[in-house]
Protein backbone atom coordinates (compact mmCIF):
# COMPACT_ATOMS: atom_id res chain seq x y z
CA UNK A 1 0.00 0.00 0.00
CA UNK A 2 0.77 3.78 -1.15
CA UNK A 3 1.53 6.30 1.50
CA UNK A 4 -1.39 8.15 1.97
CA UNK A 5 -0.05 11.77 2.32
CA UNK A 6 1.85 14.38 1.04
CA UNK A 7 5.15 13.39 3.03
CA UNK A 8 8.56 14.43 2.26
CA UNK A 9 9.55 11.15 0.55
CA UNK A 10 12.54 11.54 -1.65
CA UNK A 11 13.56 9.46 -4.65
CA UNK A 12 17.55 9.47 -3.79
CA UNK A 13 19.38 6.61 -3.22
CA UNK A 14 18.16 5.21 0.70
CA UNK A 15 21.02 6.21 3.14
CA UNK A 16 20.17 3.64 5.59
CA UNK A 17 17.94 2.60 8.13
CA UNK A 18 16.32 5.10 10.40
CA UNK A 19 13.40 5.93 12.36
CA UNK A 20 11.81 9.05 12.40
CA UNK A 21 8.55 10.70 14.31
CA UNK A 22 6.79 12.74 12.05
CA UNK A 23 4.20 14.97 13.46
CA UNK A 24 1.82 15.50 10.30
CA UNK A 25 -0.16 18.98 10.65
CA UNK A 26 -0.25 19.14 6.29
CA UNK A 27 -3.29 18.84 3.74
CA UNK A 28 -5.31 15.84 5.30
CA UNK A 29 -4.91 16.84 9.02
CA UNK A 30 -5.70 19.48 11.26
CA UNK A 31 -3.37 21.03 13.84
CA UNK A 32 -2.55 19.37 17.23
CA UNK A 33 -3.67 20.36 20.65
CA UNK A 34 -0.56 23.05 20.72
CA UNK A 35 0.12 22.54 24.25
CA UNK A 36 0.49 18.59 23.65
CA UNK A 37 2.21 19.22 20.66
CA UNK A 38 4.95 21.30 22.43
CA UNK A 39 5.38 18.93 25.39
CA UNK A 40 5.49 15.91 23.15
CA UNK A 41 7.89 17.20 20.86
CA UNK A 42 10.28 18.02 23.73
CA UNK A 43 9.10 14.34 25.46
CA UNK A 44 9.98 12.80 22.25
CA UNK A 45 13.79 14.52 21.64
CA UNK A 46 14.33 13.76 25.03
CA UNK A 47 13.91 10.21 24.79
CA UNK A 48 16.36 9.84 21.78
CA UNK A 49 13.55 10.27 18.60
CA UNK A 50 14.31 12.41 16.07
CA UNK A 51 11.08 14.64 14.70
CA UNK A 52 10.16 16.44 11.88
CA UNK A 53 6.74 18.65 12.10
CA UNK A 54 5.39 18.74 8.67
CA UNK A 55 3.20 21.65 7.51
CA UNK A 56 2.29 22.70 4.57
CA UNK A 57 4.36 26.21 3.36
CA UNK A 58 7.77 24.34 3.44
CA UNK A 59 9.49 21.17 3.93
CA UNK A 60 11.41 19.29 6.29
CA UNK A 61 14.39 16.88 5.34
CA UNK A 62 13.73 14.34 3.14
CA UNK A 63 13.21 10.62 4.20
CA UNK A 64 14.89 8.03 1.69
CA UNK A 65 14.56 4.96 4.37
CA UNK A 66 13.63 3.36 7.23
CA UNK A 67 10.69 3.61 9.60
CA UNK A 68 8.39 6.56 10.32
CA UNK A 69 5.96 7.22 13.20
CA UNK A 70 3.24 9.58 11.87
CA UNK A 71 1.26 11.23 14.24
CA UNK A 72 -1.28 13.45 12.98
CA UNK A 73 -4.99 14.44 13.52
CA UNK A 74 -6.21 13.02 9.99
CA UNK A 75 -9.61 14.36 8.61
CA UNK A 76 -9.93 10.62 6.68
CA UNK A 77 -9.09 7.15 7.97
CA UNK A 78 -5.70 6.12 7.48
CA UNK A 79 -4.37 2.73 7.60
CA UNK A 80 -2.31 1.28 10.85
CA UNK A 81 0.89 1.20 8.36
CA UNK A 82 1.85 1.42 4.61
CA UNK A 83 5.08 1.20 3.09
CA UNK A 84 6.25 2.78 -0.27
CA UNK A 85 8.20 1.33 -3.24
CA UNK A 86 11.55 2.56 -1.50
CA UNK A 87 10.80 0.53 1.26
CA UNK A 88 9.81 3.13 3.72
CA UNK A 89 7.28 2.13 6.41
CA UNK A 90 4.90 4.43 7.73
CA UNK A 91 2.66 4.21 11.01
CA UNK A 92 -0.07 6.07 11.36
CA UNK A 93 -1.51 7.05 14.73
CA UNK A 94 -3.75 9.76 16.02
CA UNK A 95 -2.76 10.72 18.85
CA UNK A 96 -5.97 13.00 20.72
CA UNK A 97 -6.54 13.11 23.84
CA UNK A 98 -3.28 11.79 24.71
CA UNK A 99 -0.52 12.73 27.02
CA UNK A 100 3.07 13.86 26.27
CA UNK A 101 4.09 10.83 28.05
CA UNK A 102 1.49 8.46 25.88
CA UNK A 103 2.80 9.77 22.99
CA UNK A 104 6.63 8.97 23.93
CA UNK A 105 4.94 5.43 25.40
CA UNK A 106 3.38 4.77 22.09
CA UNK A 107 6.46 5.69 19.67
CA UNK A 108 8.35 3.24 22.10
CA UNK A 109 5.72 0.81 21.15
CA UNK A 110 5.76 1.19 17.66
CA UNK A 111 9.61 0.75 17.43
CA UNK A 112 9.49 -2.37 19.22
CA UNK A 113 6.86 -3.52 17.16
CA UNK A 114 8.77 -2.60 14.30
CA UNK A 115 11.41 -4.99 15.48
CA UNK A 116 14.07 -1.93 15.81
CA UNK A 117 16.61 -2.01 18.53
CA UNK A 118 16.88 1.01 20.73
CA UNK A 119 20.09 3.27 19.79
CA UNK A 120 23.42 1.66 21.71
CA UNK A 121 24.56 3.92 24.58
CA UNK A 122 27.08 6.55 23.20
CA UNK A 123 29.63 8.92 25.15
CA UNK A 124 28.72 12.26 24.32
CA UNK A 125 32.57 13.38 24.35
CA UNK A 126 34.70 12.70 21.48
CA UNK A 127 37.21 14.47 19.52
CA UNK A 128 35.89 16.37 15.68
CA UNK A 129 39.16 17.33 13.49
CA UNK A 130 38.88 20.32 11.88
CA UNK A 131 40.33 19.85 8.32
CA UNK A 132 40.33 23.66 7.32
CA UNK A 133 43.23 23.77 10.28
CA UNK A 134 44.73 20.43 10.62
CA UNK A 135 48.16 20.05 8.92
CA UNK A 136 48.56 16.48 9.44
CA UNK A 137 51.13 16.72 11.72
CA UNK A 138 49.62 13.31 13.12
CA UNK A 139 51.01 15.15 17.04
CA UNK A 140 47.67 13.76 18.43
CA UNK A 141 48.06 10.54 16.99
CA UNK A 142 51.52 10.50 18.67
CA UNK A 143 50.05 11.41 21.87
CA UNK A 144 46.65 10.01 22.49
CA UNK A 145 47.45 5.99 24.17
CA UNK A 146 44.13 5.43 23.75
CA UNK A 147 44.00 4.34 19.82
CA UNK A 148 41.43 6.97 18.82
CA UNK A 149 43.30 8.22 16.13
CA UNK A 150 44.68 6.34 12.93
CA UNK A 151 44.66 7.15 9.45
CA UNK A 152 42.83 6.39 6.56
CA UNK A 153 43.86 4.89 2.99
CA UNK A 154 45.25 8.26 1.83
CA UNK A 155 47.33 8.79 5.29
CA UNK A 156 45.14 11.21 6.13
CA UNK A 157 44.76 11.46 10.21
CA UNK A 158 41.06 10.44 11.17
CA UNK A 159 39.19 10.00 14.73
CA UNK A 160 38.91 6.08 14.43
CA UNK A 161 37.68 5.28 17.98
CA UNK A 162 35.68 8.10 19.14
CA UNK A 163 34.24 5.65 21.86
CA UNK A 164 37.99 5.11 23.29
CA UNK A 165 38.30 8.59 24.23
CA UNK A 166 38.33 9.46 27.49
CA UNK A 167 35.51 11.62 28.80
CA UNK A 168 36.10 15.10 29.87
CA UNK A 169 40.04 15.01 28.67
CA UNK A 170 40.64 17.18 25.90
CA UNK A 171 44.37 16.91 26.01
CA UNK A 172 44.69 15.89 22.47
CA UNK A 173 43.37 19.30 21.72
CA UNK A 174 45.80 20.69 23.76
CA UNK A 175 49.11 19.57 22.34
CA UNK A 176 47.45 20.15 18.22
CA UNK A 177 49.86 22.82 17.18
CA UNK A 178 47.12 24.36 14.87
CA UNK A 179 43.89 24.10 17.65
CA UNK A 180 42.32 21.92 14.72
CA UNK A 181 40.90 19.32 17.80
CA UNK A 182 37.45 19.91 18.71
CA UNK A 183 35.81 18.83 21.47
CA UNK A 184 31.98 20.56 20.94
CA UNK A 185 30.80 19.21 24.72
CA UNK A 186 33.99 20.92 25.91
CA UNK A 187 33.01 24.19 28.12
CA UNK A 188 35.57 26.72 26.67
CA UNK A 189 36.75 28.21 23.45
CA UNK A 190 38.17 27.63 21.35
CA UNK A 191 37.89 23.53 21.87
CA UNK A 192 34.53 23.60 21.62
CA UNK A 193 34.00 25.13 18.42
CA UNK A 194 34.71 28.76 19.16
CA UNK A 195 36.42 30.83 16.47
CA UNK A 196 39.94 31.21 16.98
CA UNK A 197 41.82 33.84 17.31
CA UNK A 198 45.28 35.80 17.93
CA UNK A 199 45.64 34.93 21.54
CA UNK A 200 44.39 31.23 20.89
CA UNK A 201 47.23 30.70 18.27
CA UNK A 202 50.09 32.50 20.89
CA UNK A 203 49.14 30.09 23.39
CA UNK A 204 49.42 27.19 21.28
CA UNK A 205 53.47 28.55 19.71
CA UNK A 206 53.50 28.71 23.72
CA UNK A 207 52.55 25.00 23.93
CA UNK A 208 54.59 23.96 21.03
CA UNK A 209 57.87 25.91 22.60
CA UNK A 210 56.75 24.02 26.22
CA UNK A 211 56.66 20.26 24.03
CA UNK A 212 59.90 20.96 22.68
CA UNK A 213 61.34 21.70 26.51
CA UNK A 214 60.15 18.95 27.65
CA UNK A 215 62.12 17.18 24.22
CA UNK A 216 59.09 17.22 21.79
CA UNK A 217 57.43 14.15 23.90
CA UNK A 218 55.31 14.36 26.92
CA UNK A 219 55.24 10.77 27.72
CA UNK A 220 59.37 10.82 26.98
CA UNK A 221 59.29 13.76 29.68
CA UNK A 222 57.57 11.53 31.99
CA UNK A 223 59.11 8.56 31.87
CA UNK A 224 62.40 10.26 32.76
CA UNK A 225 60.79 11.91 35.15
CA UNK A 226 59.54 8.71 36.38
CA UNK A 227 63.08 7.08 35.62
CA UNK A 228 64.40 9.61 37.72
CA UNK A 229 61.95 9.13 40.40
CA UNK A 230 62.96 6.00 40.54
CA UNK A 231 66.35 6.34 40.70
CA UNK A 232 65.98 8.56 43.92
CA UNK A 233 63.84 5.99 45.10
CA UNK A 234 66.37 3.53 44.68
CA UNK A 235 68.95 5.61 46.65
CA UNK A 236 66.78 7.33 49.25
CA UNK A 237 64.69 4.46 49.66
CA UNK A 238 61.79 6.97 50.63
CA UNK A 239 58.42 5.63 49.08
CA UNK A 240 56.82 8.83 50.46
CA UNK A 241 58.60 11.37 48.44
CA UNK A 242 58.46 9.19 45.43
CA UNK A 243 54.82 8.96 45.55
CA UNK A 244 54.82 12.29 46.21
CA UNK A 245 57.05 13.80 43.60
CA UNK A 246 55.01 11.35 41.40
CA UNK A 247 51.80 13.19 41.99
CA UNK A 248 53.15 16.29 41.71
CA UNK A 249 54.47 15.92 38.43
CA UNK A 250 50.50 14.35 38.03
CA UNK A 251 48.65 17.43 39.21
CA UNK A 252 50.77 19.58 37.23
CA UNK A 253 50.14 18.01 33.81
CA UNK A 254 46.65 18.07 34.81
CA UNK A 255 45.90 21.41 35.26
CA UNK A 256 47.87 22.18 31.91
CA UNK A 257 46.13 20.13 30.01
CA UNK A 258 43.17 20.20 32.09
CA UNK A 259 43.32 16.24 32.36
CA UNK A 260 40.34 14.85 34.70
CA UNK A 261 42.04 12.95 37.35
CA UNK A 262 40.04 9.80 36.16
CA UNK A 263 42.47 9.48 32.77
CA UNK A 264 45.28 9.30 34.57
CA UNK A 265 43.69 6.52 36.95
CA UNK A 266 43.09 4.51 33.99
CA UNK A 267 46.52 4.93 31.96
CA UNK A 268 48.28 1.51 31.48
CA UNK A 269 51.72 0.95 33.52
CA UNK A 270 54.79 2.96 32.53
CA UNK A 271 56.22 0.30 30.60
CA UNK A 272 52.76 -0.19 29.23
CA UNK A 273 52.70 3.34 28.27
CA UNK A 274 56.18 3.21 26.58
CA UNK A 275 55.35 0.47 24.34
CA UNK A 276 51.61 2.03 23.13
CA UNK A 277 53.41 5.48 22.65
CA UNK A 278 57.02 4.18 20.97
CA UNK A 279 53.53 2.23 18.98
CA UNK A 280 51.79 5.36 18.16
CA UNK A 281 54.88 7.22 17.49
CA UNK A 282 55.77 4.86 14.68
CA UNK A 283 52.90 4.89 13.14
CA UNK A 284 52.77 8.49 13.17
CA UNK A 285 56.03 8.81 11.20
CA UNK A 286 55.00 5.61 8.86
CA UNK A 287 52.08 7.83 7.66
CA UNK A 288 54.08 10.73 7.39
CA UNK A 289 56.73 9.15 5.31
CA UNK A 290 54.11 7.40 2.93
CA UNK A 291 52.06 10.29 2.57
CA UNK A 292 55.81 12.23 1.28
CA UNK A 293 56.48 9.52 -1.12
CA UNK B 1 9.37 29.74 -7.04
CA UNK B 2 12.17 30.35 -4.55
CA UNK B 3 13.94 27.04 -2.49
CA UNK B 4 12.22 26.63 0.47
CA UNK B 5 13.64 27.17 3.36
CA UNK B 6 14.29 23.79 5.78
CA UNK B 7 15.39 24.27 9.52
CA UNK B 8 16.92 22.22 11.64
CA UNK B 9 16.91 22.10 15.37
CA UNK B 10 19.83 20.03 17.70
CA UNK B 11 18.24 19.67 21.34
CA UNK B 12 21.73 18.63 22.68
CA UNK B 13 20.66 16.62 25.22
CA UNK B 14 23.19 14.81 25.85
CA UNK B 15 25.29 17.45 27.78
CA UNK B 16 24.04 20.83 28.79
CA UNK B 17 25.97 22.81 26.95
CA UNK B 18 23.28 24.55 25.38
CA UNK B 19 21.09 26.60 27.97
CA UNK B 20 18.31 24.74 28.62
CA UNK B 21 16.29 28.06 28.77
CA UNK B 22 17.55 28.72 25.27
CA UNK B 23 17.22 25.21 23.42
CA UNK B 24 13.51 24.81 25.08
CA UNK B 25 11.98 28.46 24.30
CA UNK B 26 13.81 27.97 20.35
CA UNK B 27 12.08 24.97 20.17
CA UNK B 28 8.56 25.88 21.24
CA UNK B 29 8.82 29.05 19.37
CA UNK B 30 9.19 26.67 16.28
CA UNK B 31 5.96 24.23 17.37
CA UNK B 32 4.07 27.19 17.35
CA UNK B 33 5.50 29.07 14.94
CA UNK B 34 3.09 27.03 12.33
CA UNK B 35 6.53 26.61 9.88
CA UNK B 36 8.02 23.08 9.15
CA UNK B 37 10.88 21.50 10.83
CA UNK B 38 13.14 18.99 11.73
CA UNK B 39 14.60 18.58 15.32
CA UNK B 40 17.15 15.88 16.31
CA UNK B 41 17.88 14.67 20.44
CA UNK B 42 21.96 15.47 19.60
CA UNK B 43 24.04 15.94 16.51
CA UNK B 44 27.02 15.19 18.48
CA UNK B 45 25.22 11.63 18.58
CA UNK B 46 24.22 11.41 15.21
CA UNK B 47 27.67 12.20 14.31
CA UNK B 48 29.43 10.05 16.31
CA UNK B 49 27.17 7.24 15.37
CA UNK B 50 27.70 8.20 11.86
CA UNK B 51 23.79 8.39 11.21
CA UNK B 52 22.80 8.32 7.56
CA UNK B 53 20.10 10.35 8.57
CA UNK B 54 22.99 13.46 8.67
CA UNK B 55 22.56 12.90 5.24
CA UNK B 56 18.65 13.35 4.67
CA UNK B 57 18.52 16.21 7.56
CA UNK B 58 20.90 17.96 5.01
CA UNK B 59 18.66 17.35 2.14
CA UNK B 60 18.79 17.93 -1.19
CA UNK B 61 20.51 20.80 -1.67
CA UNK B 62 17.82 23.74 -0.42
CA UNK B 63 18.46 26.34 1.96
CA UNK B 64 19.00 24.79 5.62
CA UNK B 65 19.10 26.78 8.34
CA UNK B 66 20.26 25.01 11.83
CA UNK B 67 19.99 25.82 15.05
CA UNK B 68 22.63 24.18 17.31
CA UNK B 69 26.11 25.41 18.80
CA UNK B 70 29.25 27.10 17.47
CA UNK B 71 29.06 26.86 13.79
CA UNK B 72 32.85 25.06 13.39
CA UNK B 73 31.61 22.36 15.84
CA UNK B 74 28.73 22.24 13.11
CA UNK B 75 30.04 22.01 10.04
CA UNK B 76 32.87 19.24 11.52
CA UNK B 77 29.91 17.32 13.16
CA UNK B 78 28.21 16.72 9.61
CA UNK B 79 32.02 16.27 7.91
CA UNK B 80 32.91 13.23 10.54
CA UNK B 81 30.08 11.29 9.41
CA UNK B 82 30.47 11.94 5.42
CA UNK B 83 28.23 14.23 5.56
CA UNK B 84 29.44 17.39 4.16
CA UNK B 85 27.24 20.70 4.38
CA UNK B 86 27.18 22.55 1.23
CA UNK B 87 29.63 25.15 1.13
CA UNK B 88 26.49 27.66 0.38
CA UNK B 89 22.83 27.84 1.81
CA UNK B 90 23.71 26.24 5.14
CA UNK B 91 23.65 28.95 7.97
CA UNK B 92 24.13 27.97 11.45
CA UNK B 93 22.73 29.43 14.65
CA UNK B 94 24.86 29.22 17.90
CA UNK B 95 22.41 28.26 20.51
CA UNK B 96 25.51 28.58 23.46
CA UNK B 97 25.62 32.22 23.44
CA UNK B 98 22.66 33.44 21.29
CA UNK B 99 19.77 34.67 22.89
CA UNK B 100 16.48 32.71 21.94
CA UNK B 101 14.75 35.43 20.82
CA UNK B 102 17.76 35.71 18.51
CA UNK B 103 17.75 32.75 17.38
CA UNK B 104 14.23 32.61 16.71
CA UNK B 105 14.15 36.14 14.78
CA UNK B 106 16.42 34.65 12.41
CA UNK B 107 14.50 30.93 11.99
CA UNK B 108 10.87 32.75 11.45
CA UNK B 109 9.52 34.50 8.75
CA UNK B 110 8.82 38.29 8.86
CA UNK B 111 5.37 39.25 8.88
CA UNK B 112 5.07 41.23 5.71
CA UNK B 113 4.30 45.25 6.80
Amino acid sequence: MSIPLPLPLANAAPSGPSFRVIVYEGVGADPLDPAVRAEAVQALLLKGFAVSVVRTGGSAAPITAGTLVVLGKFTEAKPDRATNDSGVTAFFRDPTSKTATEIVELVAGIRAEANIAEPPKWKPWFPVIDYDRCTNCMQCLSFCLFDVYGVDAEKQIQVQNNNKCKTDCPACSRVCPEVAILFPKYRHGPINGDVVNADDMRRESMKVDISSLLGGDIYAALRDRTAKSKSRFAKERDSDKALEERTKCLVKLGEQLDIPPEVFASLPSIDQIRIKADEAAAKAQAALAERKN
Amino acid sequence: MPVPLRVLHCHCVFAQVVPKATKEAVLKGLTESGIPFDAVPDLCELSAKKDPCLKELIGDGGRVTIAACYPRAVKWLFAAAGAKLPDTGVEILNMRTETPEAVLAKLLPTEAP
